[in-house]
C-alpha cells in the first residue's frame, strides 16, 4: 500500500512517522527545500492545555489528547518541551466569568486540573505582570517546545524507519479514478499512490480540489511577533494568555525553550491570494506590543532580536477538517490552525489507528523493528561538561566553536549537514547557530564555508532558504 | 578537565586584548591570552583602510598592519596566544575561567583576568523595521569580512543603512569593488562616522547622504527587491509622503555596535549608559582581580585608544599579580548636562589619565567641566559620533564626587 | 570667495574654510590645527589626492586577497583608472606587508604595496 503524506509541517511529520510504525510504503513530498517550513515555522509554540476549544468541535477532540503525549513523544524523538503552564488573566469581573467558563469548558475537554488563582497567588508565581490584574486560569500542562524541532525529529526518526522523503517537490495534480486515489503527480515526477493524505496547511484546499474535493477554504491569518532575547529569562515563568476575544487568543507573551520571550501574534485576516504573505507591519508590530505591555508592562523593547510574521490556515469554522473524502483514500487534516502544534500527535494516531484501519478498512500490521527512538544532535548546553569532553576527544568538530552566541560547535554543524541541511536555514533550524542575539553575525560565513566545503558546492549557489534567496553574488577579484 | 594556572589571563585577542598582552608580558608574568576565532586580530584583520595608529606609531596605517605590527612587538605568540578557544563561563567565586577548544574543557585559574571581548553589531531585523524576511540584509562587518576575507560581493544594488564609520566605509568599498551604491540613510539629522570619512568615502565616490532618513519597509520575497525610504521628523516618526522605493538587492547596516560583556555582566558592576563595566583609570572593574579594556568597555572610534586602554589594562593586571599594591579609588565621575559615554567612571589621582567622553548633541562651540570648572574649551564642532579624548593631570582642589558636563559657550 | 572643505589628514577632520580670489589663487586657510591642515588644503584645491585601500587578488595563498594601498596619495582624478588596473593584478604568495605590488603605479609616483602577509597555501 503506497501512502504519500502532502506537506512535512509539523502534522505531516508526525502522521509521516506515525505510518511508518506500519508494513506500508510512506512517503511524504514536501514543496519547501525543507522540512516544516511553512505554518510550522513561526507560530507561538506552544503546547495548549487543550481547556479553550468548543467541546464539540474537532480541535477539543484532539487537543487534551495530544497534550498528553508530548512527554513521551519529546524522549522518543529528544527534541525540547518544557510544561512551563500558563495563565488566563482577567482584568475585570467579566473576565472571570469568562475564565469559570474556560475552566468548566476545560472540565469537559479532560483538562481536569485548572485553577483559578487569586491576584496575590499569580503575583507569587508571576511577580512581573500587571498589578492591575484580579484574577488568572491556571493550566499546569501548558508547555512550550520548538515545532520545526518535532517536524524535524519525527520526519529523521521516518526515515530511519523506512519512510521515504522528498523535498522540494510540489504536487500538481491528483488523479483520481472511480472515485479512488490512483495517482499523484508533483513537478519532478508521478507516482502511483492508494493512499493521499492532504496535510499541505495553507495550502490544504488547493491540494484537495486537485482531487475533486472542494468543500472547504483555507484563507490565511497572519500574526506578527517580536523576539526578546534570553536576557531577559525569567520575566515570566509559563505561557501568558489575555482574556481571549472571539477572534483569537489573542497577543501572548511566551517563553522560548532557548529562554527568550515572545510576544504576539496579532491577527490579521488575508485575502486568499496573500498565502506567502509574511512581511511584519508598522502597526502589526505596535499593536504586539501594546498589548503584551499590558500584560507584562516591564518588557522592553530594547531587547528585540528580531521579528517575523507567521500564517495559520483558517477555515469557515474555525476547526479541524480531518478525515476520509467521498474520494476514497484521500485524507484531509486541513485547517489546523491553533491548537495544530499540540493536537498533531493525537492527529496521527487518530489518522493511521481509526481512519486508515476502521474507516477505510485497511489490515494494517505494525512494523516488528521500528525503533521509535532518534537521537537528536549533541549539544553542550544539553550537556555537561565531563560528557562534552568525552566527545570532543573523540571528534574534536565539537570543539570547535561557530555560533558563539549559542554556543555551537562545527561537529553540530557537520551532523546538520549530514541529516539533510543544505541552506543557511536548514543549518540554522537543526542546530540553532544564527538563532542568537548577533542573528549570524558571527558565524553566518562560516557556516557557508562548511556547508560549501562539505557539499563541495560554490559559496554563491548556497542559499538563505528558499530556491530564489541567493546570498552571495560572486566573486570580488575573479 | 585540565586546569592550568596563569597569572594574566586575557580574554578576546582584539587590538585590546593583543595591547595587553604586549604589556603584561614586558613585567615578566605569565601571561595568556584566548581568542575564540582562528586568529588573532578582531576586525584589524578586515579594516583594510587607513586611520589606525596615527597616536600610537604616528602613522596612519591600515587594519592588518596594525595587526602585524601589534604581532610583532607582542614576539612570540605561540608562547602567549591561544586561538580557537572559547570561553564558557567565568566563576568569580572560584576565580576560574572554563573554557572549550579542540583539545576539550581546560579550566585556567587566573591570578588576574583581563575582559577584551570588543563589541557585536546590532542586527538589522532588531530594528523592526516592517516588511519580508529576506536574504540580501547584512550587517556592515560582515559584509566587509565578506569581500575582504572571503573575495565575495554580497549583490548588485546596495543601499547602505546607517553612516556610522564602517557604513561610510562600506559604501566606498562596496562602489570600488564594482557594486552599484545607491546611497546611505542616516535616521539622525547628522552623520554618525567621522566626516573625514563623509568626505572620502561618499563625497569622492559621489554616494548620497540621505539625513534623517530611514528605511520604511524592507520588500522581497526570498531576495530583497528594494526598500521604501522616507524621512523622519525630530521625534523619528516618518514624515507621511516622504516615501519613496528604491529598487536595491542588498542592504548593508551599520546600526550600531554593542560591547559584549554576556561573561561578567551578572557579577561586575555595569554602566547602563556605556552597556560595559564601570572602570578606573587603571582599567580596573569593580572586581580587584577584573580588568576590561577596548570595545567592551564602551564603543570606541579610534583603535588607538582601544590599544592605550589595552596596556594600561595590562600593566596593572600585572603589577595586581606581582603583588604591588595598586593605588585606591578616591574620585567619581557623574554624568551631567550632555554627556553620554564616559569612561573611566571612576579615578585614582595617582597619575595622569586619559578620559573619553561623547556629547549627546552636536554642539559648535562647548566646554568640558568638572564640577562648573571649565576644563577644556572646544572651537571646533563637537559630535556625538566624534569621542572627546582628554588627558586629566591636574587634581588640585577637585571634589570626590565630580559633575562632568559638555556645555554650549558663547 | 570661500570654501568650505573638512580636512581629512587625520580623524579629527578640522573645518578648513578656504577664500580664494576670482581666478582661483588661495588666499588665505583657515581652521587647522596642524600644518598638515594647509598642505591638505592647496593641494585639495589645486589636485585633489587620495590614499586609495584596496585588495589585490593572490595566487597560491592562504588567503584569496591580499590587502593593499598606494603608499602615497593619487589623484582623485586618475582613481577609478587605478582601481581598474589594480583589479587586474594578481601576486604569487607568500606576500610580506610592505612588499611592493606594483611601482610608481599609472605614473602617479606612488607605489601599491601590500599591507598585510599572506603566506602561501600549505
Amino acid at each position: 500500500m503506497k501512502v504519500f503524506v502532502i506537506g512535512a509541517g509539523i502534522t505531516g511529520s508526525l502522521i509521516t512517522r506515525e505510518l511508518s510504525k506500519y508494513d506500508l510504503e510512506v512517503h511524504v513530498i514536501e514543496k519547501a527545500p525543507d522540512i516544516g517550513w511553512g505554518v510550522t515555522k513561526a507560530n507561538s509554540a506552544i503546547v495548549h492545555g487543550g481547556y479553550d476549544d468548543p467541546p464539540e468541535s474537532v480541535r477539543a477532540k484532539f487537543a487534551a489528547p495530544g497534550n498528553e503525549m508530548y512527554d513521551k513523544l519529546s524522549k522518543e524523538l529528544e527534541f525540547d518541551f518544557l510544561r512551563t503552564g500558563s495563565y488566563v488573566i482577567a482584568f475585570k469581573r467579566e473576565d472571570v466569568e469568562y475564565l469559570k467558563k474556560l475552566k468548566e469548558r476545560g472540565m469537559k475537554n479532560g483538562v481536569t486540573n485548572l485553577e483559578i488563582l487569586t491576584a496575590k497567588e499569580l503575583k507569587e508565581k508571576e511577580p512581573n505582570l500587571n498589578e492591575e490584574i484580579i484574577a488568572a486560569l491556571w493550566c499546569p500542562t501548558a508547555g512550550i517546545t520548538e515545532p520545526w524541532e518535532v517536524s524535524i525529529a519525527a520526519i529523521e526518526n521516518a526515515q530511519e524507519n523506512g519512510a521515504i522523503v522528498h523535498l522540494g517537490e510540489k504536487v500538481t495534480d491528483i488523479i483520481v479514478q472511480n472515485q479512488r486515489v490512483k495517482k499523484i503527480l508533483t513537478d519532478k515526477g508521478e507516482y502511483d499512490a492508494d493512499i493521499v493524505i492532504n496535510a499541505a496547511g495553507l495550502f490544504a484546499d488547493e491540494i484537495a480540489k486537485m482531487a475533486g474535493i472542494g468543500d472547504f477554504e483555507i484563507f490565511p491569518r497572519k500574526g506578527e511577533y517580536i523576539l526578546l532575547d534570553e536576557k531577559l529569562k525569567g520575566l515570566v515563568n509559563a505561557v501568558i494568555f489575555p482574556t481571549p476575544t472571539k477572534k483569537s487568543k489573542g497577543i501572548l507573551v511566551v517563553p522560548t525553550v532557548d529562554g527568550g520571550i515572545l510576544l504576539g501574534p496579532n491577527a490579521v485576516d488575508l485575502p486568499k491570494d496573500q498565502k506567502e504573505n509574511l512581511e511584519t507591519t508598522r502597526d502589526g508590530l505596535n499593536e504586539v506590543y501594546e498589548k503584551s505591555r499590558k500584560l507584562v508592562p516591564k518588557i522592553d523593547l530594547s531587547y528585540t532580536v528580531k521579528t517575523f510574521a507567521g500564517l495559520r490556515p483558517e477555515t469557515k469554522d474555525k476547526d479541524f477538517i480531518i478525515g476520509a473524502t467521498k474520494v476514497w483514500g484521500f485524507i484531509n487534516v486541513a485547517g489546523i490552525r491553533s491548537p495544530g502544534l499540540t493536537a498533531a500527535p493525537a492527529i496521527a494516531k487518530y489518522i493511521a489507528e481509526k481512519v486508515l484501519s476502521e474507516d477505510l478498512g485497511l489490515n494494517l500490521s505494525k512494523k516488528l523493528d521500528f525503533n521509535p527512538y532518534r537521537r537528536k544532535i549533541p549539544h553542550l548546553n544539553d550537556s555537561n561538561l565531563k560528557e562534552w569532553e568525552e566527545l570532543v576527544k573523540k571528534d574534536p568538530s565539537f570543539g570547535r566553536t561557530v555560533c558563539f552566541c549559542n554556543n555551537v560547535s562545527e561537529g553540530e554543524i557537520l551532523e546538520a549537514i549530514r541529516r539533510g541541511a543544505r541552506t543557511l536555514d536548514g543549518v540554522k533550524f537543526r542546530t540553532r547557530a544564527s538563532f542568537g542575539r548577533c542573528q549570524g553575525g558571527f558565524c553566518s560565513l562560516k557556516i557557508l564555508e562548511i556547508i560549501s566545503r562539505e557539499l563541495s558546492i560554490p559559496l554563491e549557489e548556497i542559499k538563505q532558504n528558499y530556491e530564489n534567496s541567493w546570498i552571495i553574488k560572486g566573486k570580488v577579484r575573479p | 578537565m585540565r586546569r592550568e594556572n596563569v597569572d594574566v589571563l586575557i580574554i578576546g585577542g582584539g587590538a585590546a586584548g593583543l595591547a595587553a598582552a604586549i604589556e603584561a608580558k614586558k613585567f615578566g608574568v605569565k601571561t595568556l591570552l584566548l581568542e575564540r576565532d582562528r586568529s588573532t586580530g578582531g576586525v584589524l584583520n578586515q579594516c583594510i583602510h587607513n586611520g589606525f595608529g596615527l597616536h600610537v606609531f604616528k602613522a596612519e596605517l591600515t587594519g592588518p598592519e596594525f595587526m602585524e605590527k601589534l604581532w610583532e612587538e607582542l614576539g612570540n605568540l605561540d608562547e602567549v596566544i591561544r586561538n580557537n578557544y572559547t570561553v564558557l563561563k567565568i566563576d568569580p567565586e572560584k576565580k576560574e575561567v572554563i573554557t572549550l577548544s579542540e583539545e576539550g574543557i581546560v579550566v585556567f585559574k587566573p591570578k588576574a583576568l583581563i575582559m577584551a571581548t570588543g563589541a557585536r553589531e546590532r542586527p538589522l531585523n532588531s530594528l523592526r523595521i516592517p516588511g519580508s524576511r529576506v536574504a540580501g540584509v547584512f550587517t556592515a562587518g560582515v559584509a566587509q569580512k565578506m569581500v575582504n576575507i572571503y573575495n565575495r560581493l554580497p549583490g548588485n544594488r546596495v543601499l547602505i543603512v546607517g553612516s556610522g564609520d564602517i557604513g561610510l566605509i562600506m559604501a566606498r568599498r562596496l562602489k570600488i569593488e564594482g557594486m552599484d551604491v545607491v546611497g546611505v540613510v542616516e535616521i539622525m539629522p547628522e552623520p554618525g562616522g567621522l566626516i573625514r570619512n563623509v568626505v572620502q568615502c561618499l563625497d569622492d565616490f559621489n554616494i548620497p547622504l540621505w539625513l534623517s532618513h530611514t528605511v520604511f519597509k524592507i520588500h522581497g520575497k526570498e531576495r530583497l527587491e528594494g526598500v521604501t525610504i522616507g524621512k523622519v521628523d525630530e521625534n523619528f516618526k516618518p514624515i507621511p509622503g516622504t516615501e519613496r522605493f528604491l529598487e536595491v538587492d542588498t542592504l548593508v547596516a551599520s546600526v550600531g555596535l554593542i560591547p559584549q560583556n554576556e561573561l561578567i555582566e551578572d557579577f561586575v558592576e555595569m554602566d547602563a549608559i556605556n552597556r560595559g563595566p564601570v572602570v578606573d583609570d587603571l582599567m580596573r572593574t569593580s572586581v580587584e582581580w577584573i580588568f576590561a579594556a577596548g570595545n567592551n568597555v564602551a564603543i570606541h572610534d579610534l583603535v588607538d585608544f582601544v590599544y592605550e586602554e589595552g596596556k594600561i589594562a595590562g600593566e596593572n593586571a600585572a603589577k595586581y599579580v606581582l603583588g604591588e599594591k595598586l593605588p585606591e579609588v578616591k574620585y567619581r565621575f557623574e554624568r551631567g548636562d550632555n554627556v553620554g559615554v564616559l569612561l573611566p567612571q571612576k579615578f585614582t589621582g595617582s597619575q595622569p589619565f586619559k578620559m573619553y567622553v561623547r556629547s549627546r548633541k552636536s554642539l559648535e562651540k562647548s566646554a568640558i567641566s568638572f564640577s562648573g570648572r571649565t576644563i577644556r574649551k572646544f572651537n571646533w564642532k563637537i559630535r556625538p559620533s566624534e569621542m572627546i579624548d582628554l588627558v586629566v593631570k591636574n587634581f588640585e582642589g577637585l571634589p570626590k564626587e565630580i559633575l562632568v558636563e559638555v556645555n554650549q559657550i558663547d | 570667495m570661500i570654501k568650505k572643505l573638512t580636512c581629512i589628514s587625520c580623524p579629527i577632520g578640522c573645518e578648513l574654510s578656504v577664500s580664494l580670489d576670482e581666478s582661483g589663487k588661495i588666499l588665505k586657510i583657515e581652521g587647522n590645527r596642524c600644518p598638515r591642515g594647509k598642505e591638505y588644503a592647496i593641494t585639495e584645491i589645486t589636485n585633489p589626492q587620495r590614499i586609495l585601500p584596496i585588495s589585490v587578488k593572490v595566487e597560491d595563498g592562504e588567503m584569496e586577497l591580499v590587502s593593499a594601498k598606494t603608499d602615497k596619495p593619487v589623484p582623485k582624478k586618475k582613481m577609478y583608472e587605478i582601481i581598474e588596473y589594480i583589479k587586474k593584478l594578481k601576486v604569487k604568495a607568500p606576500v610580506k606587508r610592505g612588499d611592493l605590488i606594483v611601482e610608481d603605479i599609472l605614473g602617479t609616483g606612488a607605489n601599491l604595496i601590500a599591507t598585510r602577509t599572506v603566506n602561501k597555501k600549505s
